[in-house]
């Protein structure tokens, strides 16, 4: 049996870029995920691995560092929290119009503004539907559990060369901050320069042979129908992961006439808000987006019709509900109980909240 | 004597480096980015580093430097050039790694990177072009623009009062512990264009030293900004940008 290590999420994604074969992190301190940068320090992977780990002067500095850091094809991530995240979504927005392959990861926490510390899930709708300027989506995954928050980083590397898109792990102060046991995975020795080489000579800045013309790494065209080209081709990469990577979970949801959908750690909360439903005699089950870009609309739209109604839960005001509402298209109800400001709503909470609406 | 007579290799005084490629130019008759681009192809094709060099073009006028020098290029967004050189250099250091940068993109908008980058050491090369005004967005103040210049945002010339002083950065730069080599140069005449390619080159050299951050100022003209003539520019860029932006070494370690 594989080895499993206590350990707080932010750590499982430093542990896990070390072991995936990262090349580069690139950050700057903010709360609730320091842990990923400072655990990386104490590692020193560039000791063991090569991994390059650079403490940057800004968020906006450690996305133009991972940007200039997957110009060259390599491995390379960043990891923030929501005040920090929106400094670096310029840079993302140049990242996916360059489709460059990063992995960028957020754990969230309450705002506007400074906000607060404390966990929460009000960065759907940046995440999923831009943040940044122009017609782009991100990749975006979100963890439940701190195995998750492991495993989800070589899954988004994977994800991010499959596609050349930024990928973005969204996790929340909740799976940041708490220890699980962790199964570690077998080690993946970094790219070596050949292979990366074979894997990106076409596009990337590695040094130019003398059998190529220089590569140009760039997202301008101030030629409308060339820009209008490079839009059409990134809307039809979309699709391609739309159609093709969309992940989800379900939890009792094979003979339920009510739905919960909910992501990241809200979904776990609300597998207890079914025991509670069953144990008096309500049929509830819970979909669990695992991608929230793509979203797992097929499969929500297929549950849509056993249901009598469907109760998005989620720590905003009521952000990914308008995916849910536009999915469910007016044939079943669809409520919202969400909670905000750091605040993280019982099972018992949950279910009163559930229970009000089935009564209306 | 024939003219195929004088069309012969050992008569051959001077040629465009191949680093150049044969791109018609964007830029404005008399602007100095054409002689500073054809500087630095020359110093890599002498050093023979064409496999080796990454660019970072920057956004202005210069932006377009990848069409023009047959390299592999990155191009950053708005004065974040010296983080992208910064994780360029860390994960490929056998590669020779500069910024193209003007007086916009890194004297104001990438001040903190330009000085976190250079404080830090990154064995890079910097070229830093400063012709007081904004070309790309019609002339416009610059960070550099002198006090009493007229541009397009300072229609009654710059006023401290109003729009502050000139930020004389590379002073700035040259107090950091992390740079090696930090030097002021211009290209208005055929003596001036030998000093800016000697400091381009001994730059490119330190960046295989990991003595630091080379940093290469380049005191430039922009006749259609300033709306003047090519010439009447390098008379007004000796009388007036000089005395501000004295030429030199101001450290070489």
């Amino acid at each position: 049996m594989a080895e499993k290590i206590l350990m707080k999420g932010n750590e499982a994604i430093a542990y896990a870029a070390i072991n995936c074969g990262c090349d580069g992190y690139f950050g700057y301190p903010i709360t609730p995920q320091s842990e990923v940068m400072e655990t990386l320090m104490s590692e020193k992977p560039w000791e063991t691995t090569g991994m390059v780990v650079l403490q940057a002067e800004s968020e906006t500095s450690s996305i133009n560092m991972v940007y200039g850091g997957a110009c060259c094809g390599k491995k390379v991530m960043t990891s923030s929290s929501s005040p920090g995240i929106s400094l670096m979504c310029e840079g993302l927005s140049y990242l996916a119009g360059c489709e460059l392959p990063c992995l960028v990861v957020n754990v969230m926490r309450g705002g506007p503004g400074l906000g607060t510390i404390q966990p929460s899930q009000s960065d759907y709708f940046q995440a999923t539907k831009g943040g940044g300027h122009g017609d782009y989506r991100t990749i975006v995954l979100a963890p439940a559990s701190v195995q998750d928050m492991y495993d989800y980083v070589d899954l988004s590397f994977e994800l991010a060369f499959k596609y050349r898109n930024p990928v973005m792990i969204l996790g929340d102060g909740v799976v940041g901050q708490m220890m699980e046991k962790v199964e570690l995975r077998p080690a993946k020795p970094r790219r070596t320069d050949e292979e990366i080489r074979a894997l990106c000579d076409s596009w990337a800045t590695l040094g130019k042979p003398t059998s190529r013309r220089g590569n140009i790494v760039t997202s301008l065209a101030l030629e409308a129908d060339v820009m209008e080209r490079h839009n059409i081709h990134l809307q039809n990469k979309y699709a391609t992961v739309e159609a093709k990577e969309a992940r989800f979970e379900t939890y009792k949801t094979d003979d339920a006439d009510y739905l919960i959908v909910a992501f990241g750690c809200m979904s776990r909360i609300c597998e207890n808000v079914v025991e509670l439903a069953r144990q008096n005699g309500i049929k509830l089950g819970v979909l669990r987006p695992i991608t929230l870009y793509p979203y797992p609309t097929k499969a929500l739209d297929a549950l849509v019709p056993q249901m009598k109604s469907i109760m998005s839960v989620e720590l905003n005001s009521g952000q990914m509900v308008e995916d849910v509402r536009m999915i469910a298209n007016g044939r079943v109800p669809v409520h919202f109980y969400g909670r905000q400001g750091g605040a993280i709503p019982s099972p018992e909470e949950i279910y009163e909240a559930f229970i009000k609406t089935i009564k209306k | 004597m024939e003219i195929n007579d004088i069309i012969k290799p050992e008569n051959k005084v001077y040629g465009k480096t191949p680093v150049l490629k044969d791109a018609v130019m964007h830029y404005c008759p008399g602007c100095s980015h054409g002689t500073v681009h054809k500087i630095i192809a020359e110093v890599i094709e002498e050093m023979s580093i064409q496999d080796k060099t990454i660019g970072i073009s920057p956004v202005g006028c210069s932006v377009f430097a990848y069409n023009y020098l047959d390299i592999d290029w990155q191009q950053a967004a708005h004065g974040r050039a010296p983080a992208l050189a910064t994780a360029t250099k860390r994960l490929m250091p056998d590669k020779y790694v500069f910024t193209y940068q003007g007086d916009g993109d890194l004297a104001s908008i990438g001040t903190a990177e330009i000085l976190h980058a250079c404080n830090r050491g990154e064995n890079i090369v910097v070229i830093f072009i400063n012709n007081a005004i904004y070309g790309m967005t019609g002339g416009q103040m610059a960070p550099t623009t002198l006090l009493g210049q007229v541009t397009a945002t300072t229609p009654y010339g710059r006023d401290a009062k109003l729009n502050g002083y000139p930020l004389i950065i590379t002073e700035l730069i040259a107090q950091l512990e992390g740079t090696c080599y930090v030097t002021r140069q211009s290209v208005q005449n055929p003596g001036a264009v030998r000093k800016a390619k000697r400091a381009i080159r001994k730059a490119f050299e330190n960046s295989m030293m990991e003595k630091g951050t080379s940093f290469v100022e380049v005191v430039s003209t922009c006749n259609s900004g300033w709306k003047t003539s090519p010439v009447a520019a390098n008379k007004w860029m000796e009388e007036n940008m000089f005395p501000e932006y004295p030429l030199g070494d101001m450290k070489d370690r």
